[in-house]
């Protein structure tokens, strides 16, 4: 055998080989794929047939159809329930964003113990949210708490906090902004650290101030990042539970309760499974809808 | 003059920025320090003077508390364990294969809100008579650690050399081989980073183990949710409890923030 036709051979064979081994890869992905199949992808498919169902725990169940969704369209506890999840929404994406942005200009500074201010910046996010709920109950009691305190030091009147009607989701998305605004800071930092240099350098050549390099320069670039973030946010803020399960439960009365609240009590309160489910359907499809439009937002921005 | 009054602005917002953070948890531990007549004290009282230990004590003497410690130790360690084992594998496997489509699915786990997955789960524990252990909210807690493990591990796979693997299965290595000699070996920082993130979610959770939790199986933050509900105004034990609860996982982020902040930027993980 010549050493040429052994050397193609061996070629070939690794070719083969390598091609062969892009399907024998599958078996490293099997096992994970049959943990998500089971935990995941499963209750998907459960919850849209339990939907069907007027179910109520512990009673038989009984075939309804669509009945649910249509008892939906017209619940009205349910609909308030979802104006309050895009309002409680909405304030808590734009402040982290905001406050976000503000923070990751002032971490891409260079600056003494930047490394330990960062890390005490980014310990609420990783904080347990039911512990520091707690804490935040406390602060806010209207009699005793600090920060009726803190309001009366600075001559502004004191806030009932969670236990008013008016102020509970602005309070609650005080607690949610302390929590979340570090991981926006995160994302976007990640992108300040990875824009190009030239426009800056052209920028200082030109003579142009702060304001506008930021402006015509920063802001345009960070765009995807800041779209990214926007998405992390908004799916985050949608399924918040934790801390307004933990601080106010859904009040005074339903106040707080957000789609997420209600599930919980439809769910795992009064055990109306069937219905609860039609919840969960609208609920995820709404996340959905509103992830699938912001990365659809996030192709368009893309340089 | 105006470059050292910048400075000193400079320097301000910064510690506005962190003071926050910084405040939230003193204040904590001030209230866990301080008797309940300073806690319900108005003007409150600040500095725990003297500072006590009670409230510790307090906690620690329920022995129940302990138990729900050991019990979310066991739970994060093994969600934690078992993602690990089968998330590097498919980590791989979807960067060897470029299955973005997989790796798409993934995402989706990401959006989904915890509370959608409890419904079936709840229902099929209960069917298996599987409520009254720790197993149903180990199973869930996969829900949270296997995505962020396999979410890490894809972006960090993907962020190696291919030619070492390469010249393994050239020299008559299988691609197990490869793997588990080669790759992983290259791939602990990684692997790291998923370990502190799937554990830190795992323990803050609370969601799946309030609805799955029989009165010996809580995990400790829903322990710590139902001192508050029973004990309403003893500030000093529950915040103390708080803290106790929090601790581990302020220690970790302390510990390893590089890491941390490494696999949060990768993918923008978090918990469900």
């Amino acid at each position: 055998m010549s050493s040429a036709t052994a050397l193609e051979q061996a070629a070939a064979t690794t070719e083969r080989r390598r091609r062969n081994y892009a399907r024998h890869y599958m078996w490293f992905v099997v096992p994970a794929a049959v943990a998500v199949l089971g935990t995941i992808l499963f209750p998907w498919v459960f919850t849209l047939y339990v939907s069907a169902f007027d179910w109520r725990l512990g009673s038989p169940r009984e075939f309804v159809g669509f009945a649910n969704y249509t008892k939906l369209f017209t619940d009205e506890r349910f609909g308030f329930a979802l104006l309050r999840t895009l309002y409680y929404t909405a304030l808590s994406v734009v402040f982290p964003l905001i406050l976000g942005l503000a923070a990751a200009l002032i971490f891409n500074q260079k600056f003494p113990l930047r490394g330990l201010a960062r890390t005490i910046f980014i310990l609420p996010m990783m904080a347990t949210p039911v512990a520091v709920a707690l804490v935040w109950t406390m602060m806010f009691h209207p009699q005793l708490g600090v920060l009726n305190w803190l309001l009366q030091q600075v001559g502004i009147p004191p806030s009932m906090w969670v236990y008013h009607a008016d102020s509970v989701i602005p309070t609650l998305v005080l607690v949610e902004v302390w929590h979340w605004t570090p991981l926006v800071m995160l994302l976007l930092l990640g992108g300040l650290a990875a824009l190009p240099i030239d426009p800056y350098e052209a920028a200082k050549i030109d003579g142009a101030t702060p304001l506008q390099v930021f402006r015509y320069i920063t802001l345009p670039l960070l765009a995807p990042y800041l779209v990214v973030a926007l998405i992390i946010r908004t799916i985050d803020a949608l399924k918040a539970f934790d801390t307004i399960y933990v601080i106010t439960q859904g009040g005074p009365g339903s106040a707080s309760e957000t789609i997420n609240i209600y599930l919980y009590l439809q769910a795992f309160a009064f055990y109306n499974m069937g219905y609860a489910s039609a919840v969960v359907v609208v609920f995820f499809a709404l996340i959905l809808t509103l992830a699938a439009l912001l990365m659809w937002t996030r192709e368009r921005v893309k340089p | 003059m105006k470059r050292l009054l910048s400075r000193i602005g400079f320097a301000l917002s910064v510690l506005l920025l962190i003071s926050p953070a910084i405040l939230i948890f003193l204040w904590m531990l001030s209230l866990s320090l301080k008797n309940e007549l300073d806690n319900t004290a108005f003007p409150p009282v600040f500095i725990p003077s003297p500072p006590t230990l009670d409230n510790y004590a307090e906690v620690f003497a329920r022995n129940d508390f302990l138990l729900y410690a050991w019990n979310s130790v066991i739970v994060s360690f093994s969600a934690t364990f078992i993602a690990l084992l089968l998330g590097v594998p498919a980590g791989y496997g979807i960067a060897k294969m470029r299955a973005t489509r997989l790796a798409g699915l993934i995402l989706i786990a990401r959006i989904t809100p915890g509370l959608s997955y409890l419904i079936p789960l709840f229902l099929m524990f209960q069917w298996l008579g599987l409520t009254g252990t720790l197993a149903p909210i180990i199973i869930t807690h996969l829900v949270i650690t296997l995505p962020i493990v396999v979410w890490v591990m894809i972006s960090f796979f993907e962020g190696l050399p291919g030619e070492l693997e390469e010249a393994a299965l050239v020299d008559g290595a299988t691609i197990w081989q490869a793997f588990r000699h080669v790759a992983m070996p290259l791939a602990r920082p990684g692997i790291t980073v998923a370990c502190i993130l799937s554990f830190i979610f795992s323990w803050n959770n609370f969601i799946f183990a309030v609805v799955l939790a029989g009165r010996e199986t809580r995990t400790l933050p829903v322990a710590v949710n139902n001192m508050l509900t029973f004990e309403q105004i003893s500030w000093g034990p529950l915040s103390a409890a708080a803290l106790l609860v929090t601790a581990p996982v302020l220690l970790l982020t302390l510990l390893a923030q590089k890491q941390i902040v490494a696999g949060l930027t990768a993918g923008g993980v978090k918990g469900a």
